[in-house]
């Protein structure tokens, strides 16, 4: 006769996970499931009288020629943003992992700005680049560049870029020289021994070792760029000028928090959160592929 | 009786460790006045309430007016709003259309059974919180209007008188930067002084239905010729550095403070900062007077903001709101925040008090923009504006006048896309009052 093996089902696993589920449920499930019934609706900024009207936000949304401009505005900020604060950081970990003297120091320096909430860098760069009192106009009219980016969408949209990825390198030199740390030290030897020089040892060896790390940081600069820019871009440009720096997640904002169109936001929300569910899904079942572990 | 006792002496025990003053009765103020005015704010706040020993205003900064507005709502819809909320001029409709949630000033001074006489108050200042029947819907407390700033040295070194006309900036820009000056003039918060304000001082409609007083199924109709003309007119003095664009809101005033532009059009409210950072003598003068368009000005509009009392809390404390609105209108409070902030007073009272103690007399010119608001008795062009969704519909004005000093349009199409974008918001507004 044969005997099946019963364990007694324990509630200890569900108990471990609880706590994870419910932060889940209450900050991320009910917050989403909100936004999405809000979207539904218009609504009056107090909430006294709301009208409910299926996808009509939507369809004024893709009617409307001022919100679709900012998908390709979007995805031109965002990859510059990643691309930009991802490729400093890496050189500079590149830098950082060889130093020998005072290596902390430099570390602790590089790794201050993700301390700076992003109002603060912004706020910081704004006095940098004031077309009036900022060091920076001043220099570049020196060389001839005429800098006032409240009338030049162009300028602004790279202020802001700078910005934003300035905030970002120090998050990402982190991760990067994490990595770097943790490649055995005898590979890199050996390649040096077989004739490898710096450069050569970190685009053969470095490079591939760490792409893990790199394509964690992709996705998570690229959510960043998103979803947490608007900081930023409310202290620098408020989107202009000529909406020349209105992004996905400023508009967002900026219809809510500003202009209290409560369904319109919500809507705009529910849409970017679509996008970035299937940027997500794209990355890890296309770019992960791409990854050695 | 005995339980009545225990409850009582526990309600009071309650009292007392919630706030030392037994009796006394809280009434909360969020406003937006940071930095220098946030001060005379608690100053306002601490005086009253040393005056009297019933009730306490609680001042309390909730960060810039739209952050002030929207944390109110926010706090109306989870029902823990303040009694009195400061909210900027634009957001009057809104706030209107909420009749619900306000409680109209006069109608709370009436229960109250505080005397009040809205005649004391100046015309074009109450004017713009009135309902079409004439009720005062909120309290006006700082309320300002755009004028002309110019730098006096500048303008005297280059021999340029100060000016009246377009035609006079014009030239006196010309003559600023043929004397070495960047540029020749500069103004802020575009949509208010180049539209809004310059429609009203030449008597044009911005909207229509009365600038919308008269009803919520209003349209724009400030995209006519004349303010093109006007518009092209500065775009093209860009050119050689007559005019510069210098951004949104105030952000351009460190152009004149700097000395970089002769001359600057905004707020009069900003008489402090000017004050405070120039390193030249200044005036204020009047608007300058389009005469292409009109013989003679109108009147400007007031921007800044009222106090709204906000429904939903007890009438002891309505009582203290009617008692500080009372102080607050008082002459003397007036006159003291209007000579130290620029605000215009709000009471005919106030501006004869600062007339006796002889302050415009030592400081020319800082009563520039209650003259120019009390030129004339309001017309239905010149009495305001009230638009619903106006915070947005002036980010849509910015963003089409951006357009135009960037040169990717012309004022004429600048205008239509921004009448055209703005009557969509209007009609999206109509459909949630209803």
């Amino acid at each position: 006769m044969l005997k099946r093996v019963h364990f007694p089902s324990s509630p200890l696993p569900y108990l471990l996970v609880a706590p994870q589920i419910i932060v889940t449920l209450v900050f991320f499930m009910w917050p989403a499931s909100q936004a999405l019934y809000q979207s539904l609706l218009i609504e009056d900024a107090f909430g006294l009288s709301s009208e409910f009207v299926w996808f009509e936000n939507f369809a004024a949304l893709l009617d409307d020629e001022q919100y679709l401009s900012t998908f390709g505005r979007t995805a031109v900020f965002s990859s510059l943003v990643a691309f930009l604060s991802m490729s400093v950081a890496l050189i500079l970990a590149g830098f950082a992992d060889r130093v020998v003297k005072g290596a902390t120091m430099y570390r602790t320096l590089l790794i201050w700005p993700y301390a700076v909430a992003p109002v603060l860098a912004g706020a910081l760069w704004v006095f940098m680049f004031n077309p009036t009192l900022g060091i920076f106009p001043y220099f570049l009219e020196m060389v001839g560049i005429k800098w006032n980016h409240y009338l030049n969408g162009r300028q602004a949209m790279g202020l802001v870029i700078g910005a934003a990825a300035w905030k970002q390198v120090a998050y990402n030199f982190l991760f990067y020289l994490a990595a770097m740390q943790s490649i055995p030290r005898s590979i890199i030897e050996a390649a040096a021994i077989d004739g490898a020089g710096p450069v050569k040892r970190f685009l053969t060896q470095t490079l591939p070792l760490i792409s893990p790390t790199t394509f964690f940081l992709i996705v998570i600069n690229v959510v960043y760029a998103f979803f947490e820019t608007f900081g930023i871009i409310h202290v620098v440009t408020q989107g202009g000028p000529a909406n020349a720096t209105t992004i996905l997640v400023y508009k967002v904002f900026n219809d809510g928090f500003v202009g209290l169109d409560l369904g319109g936001s919500a809507a705009q929300s529910v849409i970017l959160m679509v996008i970035v569910i299937v940027m997500t899904v794209v990355q890890f079942r296309y770019v992960e592929k791409k990854v050695e572990y | 009786m005995t339980f009545n006792f225990t409850s009582t002496a526990f309600a009071a025990a309650l009292t007392m460790v919630a706030s030392t003053a037994y009796a006394q009765v809280e009434v909360q103020w969020w406003h937006a006045m940071g930095g220098a005015n946030g001060e005379r704010v608690n100053k306002i706040a601490a005086d009253f309430n040393a005056t009297q020993s019933d009730y306490k205003v609680v001042p309390t900064y909730k960060g810039n007016y739209t952050e002030t507005m929207t944390a109110a709502i926010a706090a109306f819809r989870a029902n823990e709003q303040p009694q009195i909320v400061q909210v900027f001029e634009v957001g009057t409709a809104t706030m209107m259309a909420a009749k619900g949630a306000i409680y109209p000033i006069e109608q709370l001074m009436k229960d109250a059974g505080e005397p009040f006489d809205k005649s004391d108050y100046l015309p074009a200042v109450i004017s713009y919180y009135q309902t079409p029947e004439g009720e005062l819907l909120s309290m006006p407390f700082n309320s300002s209007t755009p004028v002309l700033w110019y730098n006096k040295d500048a303008l005297d070194a280059a021999g340029a008188e100060v000016p009246t006309t377009w035609a006079d900036v014009k030239s006196a820009s010309q003559k600023l930067v043929d004397n070495g000056m960047k540029c020749g003039f500069s103004f802020g918060w575009q949509s208010w002084v180049m539209i809004e304000n310059y429609s009203s001082w030449h008597n044009m409609e911005i909207g229509t239905k009365e600038n919308g007083f008269a009803g919520f199924d209003t349209e724009l109709t400030f995209n006519n010729a004349k303010v093109a003309a006007r518009l092209d007119d500065i775009a093209s003095m860009q050119e050689g550095g007559l005019f510069q664009y210098g951004g949104r809101r105030g952000d351009s005033l460190p152009l004149f403070t700097t000395g970089e532009c002769g001359m600057w059009m905004n707020s009069s409210a900003y008489y402090g900062s000017i004050k405070k950072q120039a390193e030249f003598n200044f005036g204020q003068t009047m608007l300058p007077l389009d005469t292409d368009v009109a013989s003679a000005p109108q009147n400007s509009i007031i921007g800044g903001a009222t106090l709204w009392a906000l429904s939903g809390g007890s009438d002891e404390q309505y009582k203290g709101v009617a008692k500080f609105m009372t102080y607050l209108s008082s002459p003397e409070v007036q006159a003291w925040w209007h000579q130290e902030t620029g605000y215009v007073p709000i009471t005919t009272a106030a501006y004869e008090l600062s007339k006796e103690q002889g302050f415009y007399d030592s400081n020319p010119g800082t009563d520039t923009a209650i003259i120019q608001l009390s030129l004339n008795t309001p017309t239905p062009n010149s009495r305001g504006l009230r638009f619903g969704n106006f915070v947005q519909i002036r980010d849509v004005i910015n963003e089409e006048m951006e357009a135009l000093w960037g040169g990717s349009k012309n004022a004429t199409q600048a205008l239509d896309d921004a009448a055209s974008r703005g009557n969509t918001l209007l009609r999206k507004f109509e459909r949630t009052v209803k």
